[in-house]
């Protein structure tokens, strides 16, 4: 760590395909994760609209019923593992070394490897598609037997599942040796961004949460091909064993994806806000028992399964004690917009968006608690309905609201406010003409992952079917303006918004290629 | 945290201790699986077997109040070429000694021998289930061809919890004699009623 002068002498780096592939540059490596799950976002986002092409209308029209169920299971694992989680490695990658004042990751060369080894696990899902027998397509949840029972698309999945683990895995662990021992003079715990602890958070349920999944899915390998018979009752084994070690992990999973848009929004609101986000402390702690509570309540997504009636009782109750948390953010958020000077600019509106959302996603998430109500929604399209508010309401449009909100900070340009805007709203209608409906469907007891449906859910499935693709297709307009913003625009200014606070807005915007090279001093 | 006392040392060490957290983890997947059983031995909660009462055995009561509707699945899980059709649904008295029967038949030109696990469910009925004889409780060998009524002798306790109105017991039959992994390709047919 030499302290070397100014920032800006130190801008030099390689040129081309090299620049990319053996960057150990946080920036860089950032804007790789970025464009990555980007491109895994508008591949899954094909693949749901094979999906509501299919259900427009009754009957089979478009695909075969195998190939649907291929499409559910890809989408799936597509939309989680290769664009939701990414995302938020990539912004936390960008953002994690700015806003704690250090000169970049801890582990550089893990940093470069965790990357690289999703493009190959990437392309070993998508190549799954055109195996014999096709892709996985018991579902995202691999439950045996059928699992167990596919061709050999299931165990490139497995491996492919394996590969992106192994780098959450090693990005986390990047994380938080890099929050722990990076930080800049003076930054201590309890001063650290609302977007740093809930990666720091993340981090830790990351690397306790996903070796339980590899656990599973190499039982599942062993169980397919070296005659283990885990979740096998023909040799002893049992199926719902799987179901209970695969939601170890899936629960924590659940918040893996959302906590690090919680921490954004945290970002966001404050900002246009412009007062000081209420109630830190509590949103910490808020954060940390989220975390925590999402360990104990994983069988609550197989109440139907069969469990003692004591098991469900706990379950359920353990599950509704997340909305204390949960709701001590969202009124914590709402008090910090709470006569504060708004202005709606367009990270903003996904701010607000996000919460807004997030909290109906919530909502049907405590009906589903309920375990008498849950066994008439269980596997219906009301739970499709649910995490698509939680992922997509919350997750996606937190992950949107960040580019756009650190979009000038990276580029040094304005993005184009208009574009943005249109964006929002189409993205945010889109979003609710295509799940809203699906509550109704769900209740009225449309069974989730069928190609085909009684003709009473006809209406609402075409409704559905068109705001998906009005979703999907506005997402060019994403495209188009962080393109034209990358090329040039309006010049922005260090501090971008009139009320943003924290060490990366001391930058220049955008940041030369090695930034805190000698540390800045937090008071 | 002063980052200039040999960051690269600390960094190692963090991601040491992570490393290792994260291979513990990956145990403590592994060793999920015996743990949930011990777990709800110990609070109690986990799922009694089936009771099984010496053949011949009766109840000492017979509670005449109460009807129950006893009704039968039954599943061939892949590989196994046999066909089995259960017994119609039955109402008993809780105490009452009942027999059934499962009519199953080898499809094959070759003897054949499987083995038949059984669940029931509500679950919270198992433990209230009694049987005293079963085709269940060892190696069924089918000759070539053959039909057989495979038969099962139970009674349902007289302390069955009162909101139990029907029980269903199910047999999901395997083949013993060969590799299960032969199974597989032929998905429709693997429903297993395990719960």
């Amino acid at each position: 760590m030499t302290a070397t002068t100014a920032d800006h002498h130190d801008d030099h780096h390689p040129t081309g395909i090299k620049r990319w592939l053996f960057s150990t540059n946080h920036k860089d490596i950032g804007t790789l994760y970025l464009w990555f799950s980007f491109v895994m976002f508008i591949v899954g986002g094909l693949m749901a609209l094979v999906i509501r092409s299919e259900l427009f209308m009754p009957g089979l029209q478009v695909v075969d019923p195998h190939f649907f169920n291929q499409m559910t299971t890809v989408h799936a694992l597509v939309m989680l593992f290769g664009a939701a989680m990414p995302v938020f490695v990539g912004l936390a990658n960008w953002q994690l070394p700015l806003m704690i004042g250090a000169p970049d990751m801890a582990l550089p060369r893990l940093n470069n490897w965790s990357f690289w080894l999703l493009p190959p696990a990437a392309t070993l899902l998508l190549i799954s598609l055109f195996m014999p027998g096709g892709a996985p397509a018991a579902g995202w949840t691999i439950y045996p037997p059928l699992s167990v029972q596919g061709g050999m698309g299931v165990d490139f999945g497995i491996l492919a599942l394996h590969m992106m683990g192994i780098s959450s895995i090693m990005g986390s662990i990047n994380i938080i040796a890099t929050v722990m021992n990076m930080r800049a003079p003076g930054m201590t715990l309890l001063k650290m961004p609302m977007f740093v602890w809930t990666w720091l958070i993340t981090g830790f349920l990351l690397v306790t949460a996903i070796p339980v999944l590899a656990g599973a899915i190499t039982m599942l390998l062993t169980d397919r091909h070296f005659g283990t018979h885990f979740f096998d009752p023909a040799g002893g084994g049992d199926p719902v064993m799987f179901q209970h070690i695969f939601w170890f992990f899936g629960h924590p999973e659940v918040y893996i994806l959302i906590l690090p848009a919680f921490g954004v929004v945290s970002q966001i609101i404050p900002t246009f806000a412009r007062k000081p986000l209420f109630g830190y402390t509590s949103m910490v702690f808020a954060t940390a028992t989220i975390a925590f509570l999402s360990y104990i309540v994983w069988a609550h997504h197989m109440f139907t399964v069969g469990m003692p009636l004591t098991g469900e009782l706990y379950f359920m109750y353990a599950t509704m004690l997340i909305a204390i948390p949960t709701g001590v953010k969202i009124f914590n958020w709402v008090a910090t917009m709470w006569r504060g000077s708004m202005t709606y600019e367009t990270p903003m509106l996904y701010a607000i968006g996000m919460v807004f959302l997030f909290t109906i996603g919530g909502f049907s998430g405590l009906m589903l608690a309920v375990v008498p109500a849950d066994f008439q929604y269980h596997d219906t399209y009301f739970v499709v309905a649910h995490f698509h508010y939680v992922i997509f309401g919350g997750t996606i449009l937190g992950a949107l609201g960040a580019v756009y909100f650190w979009l000038p900070k990276w580029t040094g340009h304005m993005y184009n406010e208009t574009l943005g805007k249109w964006h929002f709203w189409l993205t945010v209608i889109g979003m609710n003409l295509t799940f809203f409906p699906q509550h109704f469907l769900g209740l009225a007891g449309m069974p989730r992952r069928i190609p085909d449906y009684a003709l009473q859910f006809t209406e609402f499935n075409m409704m559905s079917t068109v705001g998906a693709f009005l979703l999907g297709f506005s997402q060019i307009l994403f495209l188009t303006n962080v393109l034209r913003t990358i090329k040039g625009g309006e010049k922005a200014s260090d501090r971008v918004w009139e009320g943003s606070e924290g060490l990366e807005w001391t930058l220049p915007s955008p940041p030369p290629y090695h930034t805190f090279v000698t540390p800045p001093q937090v008071k | 945290m002063n980052r200039s006392s040999a960051p690269g040392r600390n960094n190692r060490r963090t991601a040491l201790w992570l490393g290792l957290l994260v291979g513990g983890m990956f145990g403590f997947g592994y060793a999920l699986v015996p743990l949930y059983n011990v777990f709800c031995q110990i609070a109690g909660i986990g799922d009694a077997a089936i009771q099984v009462a010496e053949p011949g055995s009766e109840s000492k009561t017979i509670d005449q109040e109460r009807l129950i509707t006893v009704e039968f699945t039954g599943n061939v899980v892949g590989g196994l070429p046999w066909e089995t059709e259960p017994a119609r649904k039955v109402q008993v008295h809780p105490g009452e000694n009942v027999r059934i029967a499962f009519r199953t038949t080898n499809l094959s030109d070759v003897a054949v021998v499987g083995q038949a696990v059984p669940s029931i469910t509500p679950t919270r009925a198992t433990k209230h289930f009694i049987k005293t004889e079963c085709f269940c409780f060892s190696n069924q060998t089918l000759a070539a061809n053959e039909t057989r009524e495979m038969p099962v002798l139970f009674r349902v306790d007289t302390d069955l919890p009162r909101e139990v109105k029907t029980i269903t017991l199910s047999y999901a039959f395997y083949r013993v004699d060969a590799d299960p992994q032969t199974a597989g390709t032929t998905p429709a047919d693997a429903g297993t009623s395990s719960g």
